[in-house]
C-alpha cells in the first residue's frame, strides 16, 4: 500500500532540495580568485562559511540521517549503553575547540584540501599521506551506504519500491554535488535542519504528551534500560571516549571545518553545534517512547522504530514531512562525504601518482566525476549488503581513529617520525580489526580486553589507538636518537602556521 | 576548564542511577541532558576569555 499524501510531500520537499542544490553553486562564488584554484571552490565552497553556514554544514554533515535512526534503535534494543552517543557528542567540541582551528589555519595557509594532504607536507611523505587517504576513504564509503539505507527505510515505509527510488535519490544527489560542490549540501543543510528541528521537536511534544509525560513512558520501559549496569561502565566509557576521538577525522567532518572562513567561525561553532547534540538525546529518548508505545520491529529491525513511530501517531502528510527530514537527511551527509572520498581520491593518490602536472581545473574535473563514481558505488554497496555496510561503518570508527598521530599529534608534538607513524597505524589497524572480527562487530564495537588479571569489555577503537600511540612514541624517540637530524621529518610546518595571524 | 566535561562524562560511577528523577527522566539521562549546556558555558567562556 502506498501513502499517497505522505509521498506528495516527500517528493515536493525533495525537489526543493534539488533546485536549492542546483543553484547553491553561484552563492558567493569566488570570481577571478576562484578561477585559480577551482579545487577550493568545488571542493571546499572557496573557504567563505561564515558561523551560520558553518554551523548548518557541519551539524548536518555529522549528525546524520543514519545516526537519527541508529541511536534510538540502539536504545530500544540494547538500554541506557547506547546513550553514549550523547556524552562523546559533547565531549567532541572542548576538543573541537582546541584542536580543528589550528589545523585550519594550516589548511588555509597552505591552500590543502584534504586532511592528507596536511600529513603529505607535515611529514613529508606522500606515502604517509597515501595511506591516510585510503583510512579516510575506507572508512567513509560504508558510512555513504548507510546513508542510503536511510533512504531505503523511509521509502519502504511509505509503500515506495525502493530500487528505483534509491536510484532516483542518488541520482539528485550527484547531479547537484557534480554541479555546486561543497556548496550544495552547505545550503541545503538549512533546509534539511530546520525540517529536522521540527520534525523532532512536533514527534517529541506530542508523542510524549500522548503517552502520558515521560513518567508514564518510563514505566513501561524494564528499569534495567534505564540505568547502566557496571559491567557496562568501561564499555561505556570507551565508546564514548573513542568516538568523540573518531568523529573529527573523518574526512567529511574535516572537509566542512576547512570550509569555514577563519578561526573565530570554528571556536564559535564549537560552542553551537552542541545544539544538535541536544536534538540528539531527544533522538534517542524515541527509542524509549517505541518502548512504551508497543512498538514491534519489522522488516528493518530495531532501525525501523523511529519510522515506524511516525506512521503509528501521524496523519500522512505529516509523515511524509517527517520522512522527508529523515531523507534529506541523509542527502546532505552523503554529499559531503562523498566530496570529501572524492578530493581524497584525486589530490592523494591521482594527482600524486598518475598525473602530476595536473592543473586545477581538470583536478576539479576528477574530483567530480569521483564524487558521482563514489554515490553510484554506495547504492551499489547498500542494494547488496546493507548489513555489511552497518558492520563496515563500525569498523571504519575503529579504523578512522589510527589516523590521529598523523592528523593531530602532528600539530602539537615536532618530533614524530614519519615511519614510526606508519608503523604505529599498520599495528593499530591490525590489532583494531582482529578485535572487531573476533569479537567487536558483534558486540557493537565492543570486544575484551585482558589487563592485569582484569577481563573487561572495551571499545576496541581505544586500546587499538593505545598501541598505535605507544609504537608511535617508542618509534619516534629511537629515530631521533639515532638518525641524523637531516633525514627526520621534523618541524616541516613551522609552529606559526596554526596561530591565528596578528589582526585577523 | 575545557577539561571538566571530559571528567563529568566519561566517569560512569558519578552518574549511573536512576534517583533523582526530574519530570519522570531516570538521573543517568537527564545528567547527560545538563551536561550539553554545561560545556557550551564553557567553551563559550573560555571564547570570550581568549578573544
Amino acid at each position: 500500500m502506498i501513502l499517497w499524501q505522505a509521498l506528495i510531500v516527500f517528493v515536493i520537499l525533495f525537489i526543493v532540495v534539488l533546485v536549492i542544490g542546483l543553484l547553491s553553486y553561484r552563492w558567493r562564488a569566488g570570481g577571478e580568485e576562484g578561477a585559480e584554484d577551482e579545487m577550493s571552490e568545488w571542493g571546499l565552497g572557496g573557504r567563505r562559511f561564515g558561523t551560520v553556514i558553518t554551523w548548518f554544514l557541519v551539524g548536518g554533515d555529522l549528525y546524520t540521517a543514519y545516526t537519527l535512526i541508529a541511536v534510538p534503535a540502539l536504545v530500544f534494543g540494547m538500554g541506557a549503553i547506547g546513550l553514549f552517543a550523547l556524552p562523546y557528542t559533547i565531549i567532541v567540541y572542548p576538543l573541537v575547540f582546541v584542536v580543528m582551528p589550528k589545523l585550519w589555519q594550516v589548511a588555509h595557509n597552505r591552500g590543502m584540501v584534504t586532511p592528507a594532504d596536511y600529513v603529505k607536507e607535515r611529514f613529508d611523505s606522500p606515502f604517509l599521506a597515501l595511506l591516510m587517504a585510503v583510512t579516510g576513504f575506507v572508512a567513509t564509503m560504508p558510512y555513504i551506504a548507510l546513508q542510503m539505507y536511510g533512504i531505503e527505510i523511509v521509502v519502504s515505509l511509505m509503500g515506495v519500491p525502493v530500487t528505483v527510488s534509491l536510484i532516483i535519490a542518488i541520482a539528485i544527489v550527484a547531479l547537484f554535488t557534480f554541479a555546486s560542490g561543497l556548496r550544495a549540501p552547505a545550503l541545503i543543510a538549512l533546509v534539511k535542519d530546520s525540517l529536522i528541528y521540527i520534525t523532532i521537536i512536533v514527534v517529541v511534544i506530542y508523542v510524549t504528551t500522548k503517552l502520558g509525560g515521560f513518567e508514564a513512558i518510563f514505566d513501561q520501559v524494564p528499569t534495567a534500560k534505564q540505568n547502566l549496569p557496571p559491567e557496562q561502565y568501561v564499555g561505556f566509557s570507551t565508546l564514548t571516549f573513542g568516538s568523540a576521538l573518531a568523529l573529527f577525522l573523518y574526512p567529511h567532518a574535516i572537509t566542512g571545518i576547512f570550509g569555514s572562513s577563519s578561526q573565530k567561525v570554528i571556536k564559535r561553532n564549537a560552542s553551537l553545534l552542541p545544539a544538535y547534540t541536544f536534538l540528539l538525546g531527544l533522538v534517542a529518548l524515541m527509542g524509549y517512547m517505541a518502548i512504551a508505545a508497543g512498538i514491534q520491529p519489522g522488516f528493518y529491525g530495531a532501525n525501523g522504530i523511529v519510522p515506524q513511530l511516525f506512521t503509528d501517531f501521524f496523519a500522512d502528510p505529516l509523515v511524509g514531512f517527517g520522512f522527508a527530514a529523515i531523507a534529506i537527511g541523509a542527502v546532505v551527509p552523503a554529499s559531503v562525504m562523498a566530496i570529501a572520498a572524492s578530493n581524497l581520491f584525486t589530490r592523494n593518490f591521482y594527482r600524486q601518482y598518475i598525473r602530476q602536472d595536473i592543473s586545477s581545473t581538470e583536478e576539479t574535473m576528477v574530483s567530480r566525476i569521483g564524487s558521482i563514481i563514489v554515490l553510484i558505488g554506495a547504492v551499489i554497496f547498500v542494494l547488496i549488503a546493507p548489513s555489511q555496510a552497518i558492520t563496515l561503518q563500525l569498523f571504519g570508527g575503529v579504523w578512522i581513529v589510527q589516523t590521529l598521530p598523523a592528523m593531530w599529534l602532528a600539530l602539537y608534538v615536532r618530533w614524530l617520525d614519519r615511519w614510526a607513524i606508519a608503523a604505529g597505524w599498520l599495528v593499530g589497524m591490525a590489532w583494531g580489526t582482529y578485535g572487531m572480527i573476533v569479537e567487536g562487530y558483534a558486540g557493537g564495537g565492543l570486544a575484551t580486553l585482558q589487563l592485569f588479571g582484569l577481563s573487561t569489555k572495551a571499545y576496541v577503537a581505544v586500546y587499538s589507538l593505545v598501541a598505535n600511540l605507544l609504537i608511535v612514541f617508542v618509534g619516534s624517540a629511537l629515530a631521533r636518537y639515532f638518525v641524523s637530524q637531516e633525514q627526520t621529518s621534523y618541524g616541516m610546518l613551522a609552529e606559526e602556521e596554526t596561530k591565528e595571524p596578528e589582526g585577523a | 576548564m575545557l577539561l571538566v566535561p571530559w571528567i563529568g562524562l566519561l566517569y560512569p560511577p558519578f552518574y549511573a542511577r536512576l534517583q533523582p528523577e526530574l519530570w519522570g527522566i531516570p538521573f543517568f539521562i537527564w545528567y547527560q541532558f545538563l551536561w550539553v549546556f554545561i560545556t557550551v558555558a564553557l567553551t563559550a567562556l573560555v571564547y570570550r576569555m581568549r578573544a
